[in-house]
């Protein structure tokens, strides 16, 4: 390869495309930190309710896997809210398409806990518990909060998301307490996962920055509300819960496992292919 | 029926469904599902047969519970007896002064 030819392609590199922007360029630290909470909050749901869409049509039942698409259209309609919200707060002109399928992976800001390949179906039921358990108790949380519009995003996920945490909390006591296998498996997928909860539960200076703007959440009382609540769905399904150890964080910094990526690549391939394509 | 299909039914057995569309309104049937128990029947009858705002109550029946008349019945059970004029109410007459629509 000749110098010029890497020269060009270094230059076509860096000149990113108008309307792309980086989660980067933003203005004021206080709108800042309002922006980057609810960025977070909308990520996690995207990228947990993209990890659900990978079941469908490989559902163990016909009945679940309408079940699991079920959930993960919920997902993706609280994410949609929560980045057009964002995007708003923001001010740059970015709407919730743009956040979702225009953004590198080291500007997402989820929790590796949710963009973890979707493994089998004890995996992804340990860990939708795991995270549904945690969602219903922030939004219950976040419904009484001053930010008017994310108020009202809270009560209506919070309608929905109690309805994925009966679902796959029936689903962990059935493997858990179920045969051999699955127990097994349930086993497996809680050890695996439970270093990835300590970021779900944690807090840091974006959470107390926002309080600010009214969002202000007893994060000590949800950490407690949900040991009591996952202790208690794991003991009756004859599930050990791994002793706190080291907990993997990053996500919330941008910094992500190699999964992201691929998943990213094969959810914004059909947008960035065809920019504001419609049908 | 094949051994594994025979494992699903016997772990999964199947359910009948029923649907109540508005309050006050009759349940009917909407169709059927298979579910290893009660709990998870009524979640999966709630994905498959109501997540579009179809109905705002649930059933959830073993199959098995339903006792059902058999083709064999048609006649005895079901024959309208067409020869039994007096049995159907087109057979009176109405009184006079009762408006006919």
């Amino acid at each position: 390869m000749s110098g010029s030819e890497v020269e060009s392609e270094t230059t076509s590199v860096a000149a990113p495309s108008p309307g792309v922007r980086i989660a980067g360029a933003r203005v004021a630290p206080i709108q800042n930190a309002l922006f980057e909470y609810v960025v977070r909050l909308g990520d996690d749901r995207l990228v947990l309710g993209h990890r659900l869409s990978e079941w469908c049509g490989h559902g163990p039942i016909l009945e679940e896997d309408i079940a699991l698409a079920n959930m993960s259209l919920d997902l993706v309609g609280h994410a949609a809210l929560l980045l057009k919200l964002a995007g708003e707060i923001e001010g740059q002109g970015r709407d919730e398409d743009a956040l979702a399928y225009f953004r590198e992976g080291v500007d997402y800001r989820n929790v590796l806990l949710v963009e973890l390949p979707k493994g089998d179906f004890a995996f992804t039921m340990v860990r939708q518990f795991l995270f549904d358990a945690y969602s219903v108790l922030l939004w219950d949380a976040l419904g009484g909060c001053q930010h008017e519009k994310l108020a009202a995003i809270a009560t209506k996920c919070l309608k929905e998301d109690k309805y994925h945490v009966r679902h796959s909390s029936e689903w962990v006591l059935r493997l858990g307490d179920g045969t051999e296998e699955s127990h097994g498996r349930a086993q497996r997928a809680l050890n695996d996962l439970w270093r990835f909860t300590g970021e779900l539960l944690g807090r840091d200076s974006i959470d107390d920055a926002v309080v600010a703007h009214g969002i202000q959440v007893d994060h000590d009382a949800i950490s407690a509300r949900w040991h009591a609540m996952v202790n208690d769905v794991f003991a009756r399904a004859t599930l050990t819960v791994p002793t706190d150890g080291a907990h993997n964080r990053g996500g919330r910094q941008g910094r992500h496992t190699e999964h992201l990526g691929h998943m990213l690549a094969e959810m914004q391939i059909v947008a960035r292919s065809h920019p504001g394509a419609t049908w | 029926m094949s051994d594994a299909a025979k494992a699903v039914t016997d772990r999964w057995p199947l359910w009948e469904v029923f649907t109540q569309g508005l309050q006050g309104a009759p349940y009917e049937h909407a169709g059927s599902l298979h579910a290893a128990d009660a709990e998870q029947a009524l979640q999966n009858a709630r994905d498959v047969y109501a997540r579009r705002g179809e109905a705002v109550s649930l059933w959830v029946v073993p199959s098995q519970a339903i006792v059902a008349s058999a083709p064999g019945d048609a006649g005895p059970f079901f024959d309208p007896g067409n020869d039994k004029a007096y049995r159907h109410p087109q057979f009176y007459k109405s009184p006079r002064g009762v408006r006919i629509f």
